[in-house]
Formats: structure tokens, sequence, C-alpha cells
């Protein structure tokens, strides 16, 4: 650990991938929180999964990988949710489907692009330290979209993950502001993808947020403990991962896997304990 | 902006409407009149037709045959001016939010629909108003997951209030909690009828009786009655044969 410490102070490559990580948990406590109390982790998935075509694409034809994976993840949610909006029967077999998809298209556009096979495993599992200053700016970029458009939109944002039926009733054009929030999500997936990899996006999307839910009982207060755990998963993964020379992003996942179980297992003593001690000085 | 309505025009006017699931017929020529002030309850058999006929009110759901105006309008654009009780929550019971913001959550749409960003100081206002109005002050800083029955109860019908509606419509508001909740909400629902008009679905048709002005039984389709004219054949009608009234008195 002291050693992560004193090599932070001499490169800036794990300087980088510090600012990576506090800047993807913004997204991870903002919108991952959405994902945990509207229960769109499945579709959220789909998205992650899908973006790999983007990305193959991009490899292929020569533009920049980032680029292509905010593409690919804006159609794949947008299609995401026509699909929910419009075909309610078999929804999760469609979203599936699209996830396959997706990622049978970037296996082949990867496939046939010369010398950069070795790099799928960077793009599956994510690779930190290798994330270049100008994705930096991406992010921050991001992360600002992402929180003006939740500041700006809060209520009606609120309403449709609380009950769209009465949003709707209320006049909020729902299925707008689904949508939208579903962009979002893509937004933050790409954001985290830079992190972890896309395969273990769904975990740092939902793991910080599920233990937040587990104490806190207001959205807001949800999104700012789930964005300081993201910080706290990204930035103790990174240190621990560093020493051993551990990939950085399956440490954090176990970190928050680790954090979330023990997490689950103690909220729910606390609340039997409150339960008991509630019993017994009634009677 | 309500539009002018001469008095005797009624706020909710259905005519001649049909409506079917794919190919189960669930309304069948459906009139009814609603005038300002009234307060009817609409009975029937579950599977009647009874929330079917509130989807269509709210414009949830479109007739495939017929016509429905509130207020003059299509629903779709009165919606705004009803307050509405759902008969289940259609929202997660663990989802992290206090009373006073699922409350708050009922002035969305007063004014622009684009009004954006968080509620304001007036909106949080009307919300606690509306929370004294059903007697649930208390519960305001509570998770909406630790509320019984009854208390969720108010709190929806709090969330109708908040907006200031004409019109009040109540799907089986009393189904999950216990008699004497039930009629405190009632008693509650006269008061409120000297300002609203009030359309109530309920199962109890004896209970209903006494608070209602006129009674809609609805089993596909739909008859009106005086509450006084609730005779054995009504229920009859309504049920099928094996039905038994129980004279029942409370003390």
């Amino acid at each position: 650990m002291a050693e992560f410490f004193t090599a932070l102070v001499t490169y800036g490559f794990l300087q980088s991938a510090l600012l990576a990580g506090l800047l993807a948990s913004v997204g991870c406590g903002v919108i991952g929180t959405f994902v945990v109390v509207k229960r769109i982790a499945f579709m959220a998935g789909g998205i992650a999964h899908s973006v790999l075509g983007g990305m193959g694409a991009a490899l292929y034809f020569g533009f920049d990988p980032f680029v292509g994976a905010l593409l690919s993840a804006i159609v794949a949610a947008l299609l995401i949710g026509a699909v929910r909006l419009s075909w309610k029967t078999q929804e999760d077999t469609l979203i599936g489907a699209l996830w396959a998809i997706g990622m049978a298209i970037g296996v082949l556009f990867i496939a046939k692009t010369p010398g950069y096979t070795s790099d799928l495993m960077s793009v599956l599992f994510g690779n930190i330290l290798l994330v270049p200053t100008h994705e930096l700016w991406w992010m921050a970029g991001l992360d600002v979209v992402l929180i003006v458009a939740v500041a700006l939109g809060y209520r009606q944002f609120l309403a449709v993950t609380f009950d769209e039926e009465f949003a709707r009733l209320r006049g909020v054009p729902v299925a707008l502001f689904y949508l939208l929030l579903l962009c979002l999500v893509a937004v933050t997936v790409v954001l985290l993808i830079q992190v972890v990899g896309l395969i273990l996006v769904i975990a740092l999307l939902t793991l910080p947020a599920a233990i937040a839910g587990q104490y806190v009982h207001s959205l807001a207060a949800m999104m700012v403990v789930a964005t300081g755990l993201g910080a706290l998963f990204t930035t103790l993964g990174l240190a621990l991962s560093f020493g051993p020379d551990l990939p950085a992003g399956p440490t954090m996942i176990l970190l928050a896997g680790g954090v979330y179980l023990v997490s689950a297992v103690v909220s729910r003593q606390l609340q039997r304990r409150r339960a008991w001690r509630q019993a017994t000085t009634q009677s | 902006m309500p539009r002018t309505l001469s008095p005797d025009s009624p706020v909710i006017r259905v005519d001649a409407v049909s409506f079917s699931y794919g190919e189960t017929l669930v309304l069948e020529r459906i009139n009814l009149s609603i005038v300002a002030g009234e307060f009817v309850g609409l009975v029937g058999p579950n599977a009647g037709g009874k929330s079917t006929l509130l989807k269509l009110i709210l414009g949830l759901l479109e007739p495939q045959a017929g016509q429905i105006h509130v207020l003059g309008r299509p629903p779709r654009t009165a919606a705004r001016a009803i307050g509405y009780v759902p008969q289940f929550p259609s929202f997660a019971r663990d989802f992290p939010i206090c009373v006073e913001e699922v409350v708050t959550m009922g002035r969305i749409g007063r004014g622009s629909r684009w009004a954006l960003g968080w509620s304001s100081r007036a909106d949080r206002a009307a919300a606690r108003q509306a929370l004294a109005e059903v007697e649930a002050a208390d519960l305001a800083r509570r998770p909406i997951g630790q509320l019984s029955g009854g208390q969720l109860q108010r709190v929806l019908l709090a969330r109708a209030l908040v907006a200031e509606p004409q019109i009040l419509i109540l799907d089986e508001p009393t189904a999950n909690i216990d008699q004497r909740a039930e009629s405190d909400i009632f008693d509650l629902l006269a008061e409120l009828n000297q300002r609203l008009t009030i359309l109530l679905v309920s199962h109890d048709i004896a209970f209903i009786s006494e608070y209602v002005s006129r009674v809609a039984c609805l089993n596909r389709t739909l008859t009106c009655h005086n509450t006084s004219a609730v005779s054995d054949d009504t229920i009859q009608h309504l049920y099928g044969g094996h039905i038994r009234q129980v004279e029942h008195q409370h003390g």
C-alpha cells in the first residue's frame, strides 16, 4: 500500500488511473442509484455488452474506440428502451438477444482487425492503467452531462422511476424520460468501461448503490453515499492491486462484492435488533 | 385551464363505451354521467370491469367504441384535474423515499409540463397541508416502506389531493385495511365531497351505500341506482344467485 502511494507521486499513469476511477464513481453513484431502485440492472447489462459492437467497429474502421463505445451504448439503450416500451412480452428474451448480438458483432470486427486481438482482454476486463489523458477529459465531460441532466430533470426522473402510471397521469412524458434515463445509463456504462471493462461494469454500477440503499432512505442520499463508495472501491482496488501486480478491475469488483456481502449481513442484523428492541420496549 | 361548463353539464360523461382486452369483452355500451358534487359508488363483482372503466376515464386506456369526456375534454388532457388513488400502489414498497416526497410528487404537472428541476418550497408546503388534511402530518418524514395499509391509503389520498383536483377517483381505497380505518377514510371522503366530485370503486355494496349519493352497478353492463333503491333484485342481478344479505348493526 505504502508502495502505491510513493509510486502515485512519481508516475503520471497512476495519477491518471486514480483520476479515472474517481471520475467513474460519479456515474456509478448517480446513475447506479436509478439502476438499482428501478431494477433495470439486466437492461444495463445488455447495454454494456452490446458496446463491444461499437468498439469493434471503431477499431476496424480506425476511429476512436471511446466514440464507438458511446455511440453503440446510446443505440443499444434506445433499442432496449423501445423493446421495453412497446413489446411488453418477451422483453427479457429480446434484451438477452441484443446483449449477445452486440458482442458477436464486436468479436467479428476485432477478429478482422489486424493486431488487435490482444487488446480484447483490456476491452472486456478494463485496463485502468492505460487510460489516456484525452479520455480523462471525455470522462469529465460525460460526468458534467450526467449531473446536469439529472439536476434539471430530477422530479421527472424520480416520478418515472417511482411510479410510471402516476407520472403519466400527472402529464410527465414517461416514454421520453424513460429513454433519457437509459441513455444516461449508457453514458455511465461507457465511463465505467474505461475502469473495469464491459464484463465487470454491471457490478460497479449496482453494488455501491445497493450497499448505500441498505442504510439510507432517500434517493439523493443514496447517490451521495454510492458515489463515495464507488470512489473508495476504485481507489482502494487500484492501491491493493498495484503491489502484487494484479489486474485492477477485478480487484475493485471483488472488493465491492465482498463489502456488499458483509454489509447485507450487517444491515440485516441491525434491522433485526431494531425490531427486537421495538418489540421488547413496547411490552 | 378548465373550460367553463354549465353547472348541469356532467364532469364525467361516458357515452356508449365498449372495451375488450383481446377477445374478452369487459365493458359493453356503458353510459354514465356524473355531475359536479356527486359521490358515486361503482360496485360489481371482481373482473366486472370496474378498474378498466376507471382507467378509461383517466385516459390510461382508449375505448374501442364510444366516447368519454372529462370536464368536457378528452380524458388524456383532463387527467391532471383528477386526483387518483389506485387500488394497489404501483411502486416498490422498498423505494428509498419518505412520505413527504411521495406527496410532493403529486404537484408535478401543475403549470408547465416542462417545469424542470426540483420541487419548490410552495410544493412542499402544499404537501404538508395535504398530509394534515388526511390527518397524516406526523408521517411526513417516515420512509414509505414503513407504513401500515391504512397509513399508506391516507398518503396516497394526500398525493391525489395535493394537486387540487376537481374530481377524485378511488379504486377500492379500503380493500387492504381494517374496518375502523375504513370508516375513518369514508368520513374523510364525505367531508372532501363538499368541494370535490368523487367516483369510488368498491366491492362492498352494503358499506358504501351509507355514504354515496348514487350507486352504479357494473358487471360488463352498467345500471345506476339511487342508494335507497339498492334491493335484493339489484344484488341478485349483479352477483348472481348465491348471495345472502346479512342485516348487521354496529354498536
